[in-house]
């Protein structure tokens, strides 16, 4: 006697209780708050709202407890919470070049308008493991300086007084503003969406193609224009005041790729640009977006395109971890009857192979 | 001038009026020349309520719209629209994601309309046509995708030859017209793969 | 904290617009793929969320509401999608195919003939037939705009040069009313035939491919075939080892691991209302309880 098998729902509603159980590990250890992860595991949280495409640090704080530190998870958790929210519009564009400036490096010039600040980084830092932090540790204050009054330009701003780099394209202030989760994306894209999916992409993916750029596969020539890190104004025009109302400042961090120039019989050669912005301290992200910005730009730019990085359909169709993920482990559903099918088939196929190799054995050797 | 609180009421329960309008319109574009009922909606001076219905279920920013000269002739049909739905309405009818036909007599040659591209042929445009009657008149037999053999509808219908002219869907396909048919909260659709088999 | 508040079956108004205006045109232009703007759902890609926003954007308060997974009701994430609508809809639910006025589904069609007014909304995970000879959209959608689908006779016939059958299983392509190439999603090809002239509209959803398509009651959909190598349904050749049923898809139990396997219908719906009606297989449990005091 066969008993299919039933309960399902019962077991959804045991699994979640363990998992919520799971979650919270040993209960004998304090649990951790939204404040700590926001304020302890910071580069985690602004993974989570550059990906996640929503800036809220005590969300993503939340969605980071909530998916147990799995980051593709809390992304996930908040671009389902973001799906939801009205939208009133697009703010202003950000003014980077008045951007209330924590670090910045430039590794095209020795010294900058502004100067260079070396700011909160790990570059220089020995990866020693460090058994201090394990005991809990009070770190010194840090140290403090005047602020300079003088202004921090662009690298490329100043490159481009000369002509040494192409224009940044001036945005049309009426055009509407591309936006991939309200329109369907249709290819070829526009570098608004493009940035935009690049922007919302994989860190890791970005980083692994930035890097296959470097080792030659269309290889683009990069230097570090500047990374800078910091606050910047964040302003949306009313339109029934008149006049564009400031909503409060964002921290953010932009990089901007000097890449290898471009010039014909008509056109001066000048440098190329590749850009990368990202919500938070994001350095590796945004140096890896700018990489494969600049990558994407071939068709624009009339060279060939011959490695993957520079495939506009294959990158922007894969680098969304949140459908990648979805689709890789939607294998672990049941697959029961097209599995089915599929076996049903290849034992047929086997049969008439087996039938096939009994009988004319003879008939080869004749031939 | 008309006030807001003058302003024609759109649906009394937007979420589940849209969602019944909806499955009307789903239902009529299913299956072609069935006639549909639609909910009351408050509408304007010059439109149907099926037509009001629709437009308050299925236009807003994202849909331009197109008004013929009678929909135009007053600003009650337009300011309506832009209140209840925010969709914009144009001028160049090959740009409209609908037009609203409040004398079908005079319906434009449909080469003004947007067919889609054989790429995107969903990019075209719907007609919601305003007519006398759609259970009395002559009777048109119709064959197609969504239709058990052939359908008759009874109907009044302006222009006479609006079926002779939907024929160029057939010459188009994939890319055509599709059109709603309304009179009072009745409707009927005719999407681009529907022919005409007779006419009575 | 932003606290999150819901709308009626989840999607907001908006979103619900736009959807409604693509099922419109995929009614109107049968088995084109429209291109929408799928949203992010509260479940993963791959778990349904393109059927869902179908359902989400179609289903009213009047509504009952079926939803299966591998033909059956009780799956787990059949279960959570019927608790998501319970849940954010409030509408009725049911495992009867024929009570129900929407059913969403995941790799078949129900063995029970559907009716008019029914509603079937499949999950499709990857909605272009061609994808796997062409993996470019640009290309693909240029062979439709063309109806130029060369490149799947040729792949069909390769299948049959190397096999000697056409070795595609589940997601076996259909023509649908003579003009579009259309992937059915995984359904065996046994469910194949369902799909033409059938009495209920199908709506299909890729949400993460963000593609609608559908077809529309009484269209024709045929597979695809060659003369000589006529489309044939698949079942494995046993009858139902609960309901003794000869006409369903089965399911394959693995009983032990020494090569002990039955078979048991796919369609828990229709075996349970076979056995429900008196009929049994060889492994049935003793009679059903109504029979056993009537």
């Amino acid at each position: 006697m066969y008993v299919a098998v039933k309960g399902g729902e019962r077991a959804i509603e045991n699994a979640h209780r363990l998992l919520a159980h799971e979650r919270r590990g040993d209960r004998d250890v304090p649990e951790l708050s939204i404040e700590q992860i926001s304020e302890q595991l910071s580069l985690g949280v602004d993974r989570v709202m550059t990906e996640g495409s929503l800036y809220d640090r005590e969300l993503a704080a939340l969605a980071v407890k909530q998916a147990r530190g799995d980051l593709i998870e809390a992304i996930f958790l908040v671009r389902a919470f973001r799906a939801t929210l009205p939208r009133f519009g697009a703010t202003e564009p950000v003014d980077t070049g008045a951007m209330q400036v924590r670090r910045r490096v430039s590794s095209t010039f020795k010294d900058i308008p502004g100067g260079q600040i070396l700011g909160p980084t790990f570059d220089y830092t020995h990866r020693l493991l460090d058994p201090q932090l394990a005991e809990g540790f009070a770190p010194e204050a840090p140290a403090t300086g005047h602020a300079s009054a003088a202004a921090t330009p662009r690298v490329t701003d100043i490159l481009g007084r000369d002509g040494l780099i192409e224009p940044s394209p001036a945005g049309d202030k009426d055009a509407p503003v591309g936006d991939l989760t309200r329109e369907p994306l249709n290819f070829p894209a526009d570098r608004d969406l493009r940035l935009q999916n690049l922007a919302r992409a994989d860190e890791g993916f970005l980083l692994a193609l930035g890097y296959s750029s470097q080792r030659g596969y269309g290889r683009n020539h990069p230097f570090a224009g500047e990374i800078r890190f910091g606050e910047v104004e964040v302003e949306f025009m009313a339109e029934d005041a008149g006049f564009a109302v400031p909503l409060g400042s964002i921290a953010l961090t932009e990089c901007q790729m000097v890449n290898q120039f471009k010039g014909s019989a008509t056109e001066a050669p000048c440098f190329t640009r590749g850009y990368g912005l990202a919500f938070g301290h994001s350095e590796r992200k945004t140096m890896s977006m700018a990489l494969v910005d600049r990558s994407l730009r071939a068709r624009e730019l009339g060279e060939e395109v011959i490695a993957p990085g520079q495939d506009e359909e294959f990158v922007m169709s894969h680098s969304d971890n949140v459908q990648a993920t979805g689709f890789v482990e939607h294998l672990k559903l049941p697959h029961y009857v097209d599995f089915q099918s599929e076996l049903g088939l290849l034992r047929k196929l086997r049969q008439e192979f087996a039938g096939a190799n009994v009988t004319p054995p003879m008939q080869e050797a004749a031939e | 001038m008309t006030t807001i609180a003058e302003m024609p009421a759109g649906f009394s329960d937007k979420v589940l009026s849209a969602q019944s309008t909806f499955r009307s319109v789903m239902d009529a574009m299913a299956r072609p020349g069935s006639i549909q009922r639609i909910v009351a909606a408050g509408a304007p001076l010059g439109m149907m309520p099926g037509a009001a219905a629709i437009a308050l279920t299925l236009f807003d920013h994202d849909t331009p719209i197109w008004l013929d000269s009678k929909m135009s002739a007053g600003p009650d049909v337009g300011k309506w629209l832009k209140f209840h739905t925010s969709a914009p309405v144009v001028a160049d009818s090959s740009m409209a994601s609908f037009a609203l036909i409040g004398d079908p007599q005079s319906l434009p040659a449909l080469e003004r309309f947007a067919f889609g591209s054989n790429e995107y042929p969903d990019r075209s445009t719907t007609l919601i046509l305003q007519v006398e009657s759609l259970s009395d008149g002559p009777v048109v037999e119709l064959q197609g995708p969504g239709i058990d053999g052939t359908a008759g509808l009874h109907a009044s219908l302006q222009p006479r030859d609006l079926f002779e002219r939907l024929s160029i869907n057939a010459a188009l396909f994939p890319r055509g017209i599709d059109v709603v048919l309304v009179h009072d909260d009745s409707i009927v659709a005719i999407p681009r793969t529907t022919r005409l088999v007779k006419k009575g | 904290m932003n606290a999150p508040a819901y709308n009626f079956a989840y999607l907001d108004e908006q979103t619900k617009r736009m959807i409604r205006r693509a099922i419109l045109k995929a009614i109107a232009i049968p088995g084109y793929q429209v291109p929408f703007a799928s949203r992010e759902m509260p479940m993963p890609y791959g778990w349904g969320t393109g059927g869902v926003q179908v359902t989400a954007a179609i289903l009213g308060p009047a509504d009952v509401l079926k939803v299966i997974d591998q033909g059956s009701d009780d799956t787990t994430n059949a279960i959570s999608i019927r608790k998501f609508f319970g849940k954010t809809a409030g509408v009725a639910t049911t495992t009867s195919t024929a009570d129900a006025t929407v059913i969403q589904t995941r790799h078949r069609i129900p063995e029970a003939p559907l009716h008019a007014g029914q509603v079937l909304v499949y999950q499709v995970p990857i909605p272009e037939p061609l994808r796997f000879l062409e993996p470019r959209e640009t290309e693909t959608r240029r062979m439709h705009a063309l109806g130029e689908y060369g490149l799947m006779h040729v792949k069909l016939y390769e299948d049959i040069a190397r096999f000697g059958h056409i070795a595609t299983s589940y997601a076996y392509p259909v023509k649908v009313n003579a003009r579009y190439v259309m992937d059915p999603s995984p359904t065996p090809k046994f469910d194949n035939p369902k799909m033409d002239n059938c009495p209920a509209l199908q709506l299909f959803g890729a949400g993460r491919e963000k593609r609608i398509y559908a077809i529309p009651p009484h269209t024709e959909v045929v597979s695809l075939d060659f003369e000589d190598h006529p489309f044939t349904r698949y079942r494995f050749d046993a009858p139902c080892a609960l309901c003794g049923a000869g006409d369903s898809y089965l399911d394959e139990i693995v009983t032990d691991d020494k090569g002990g396997r039955m078979f048991v219908c796919s369609d828990t719906d229709y075996c349970g209302s076979r056995q429900s009606a008196g009929h049994r297989g060889s492994e049935s449990a003793a009679p059903h309880k109504e029979r056993a005091h009537g």
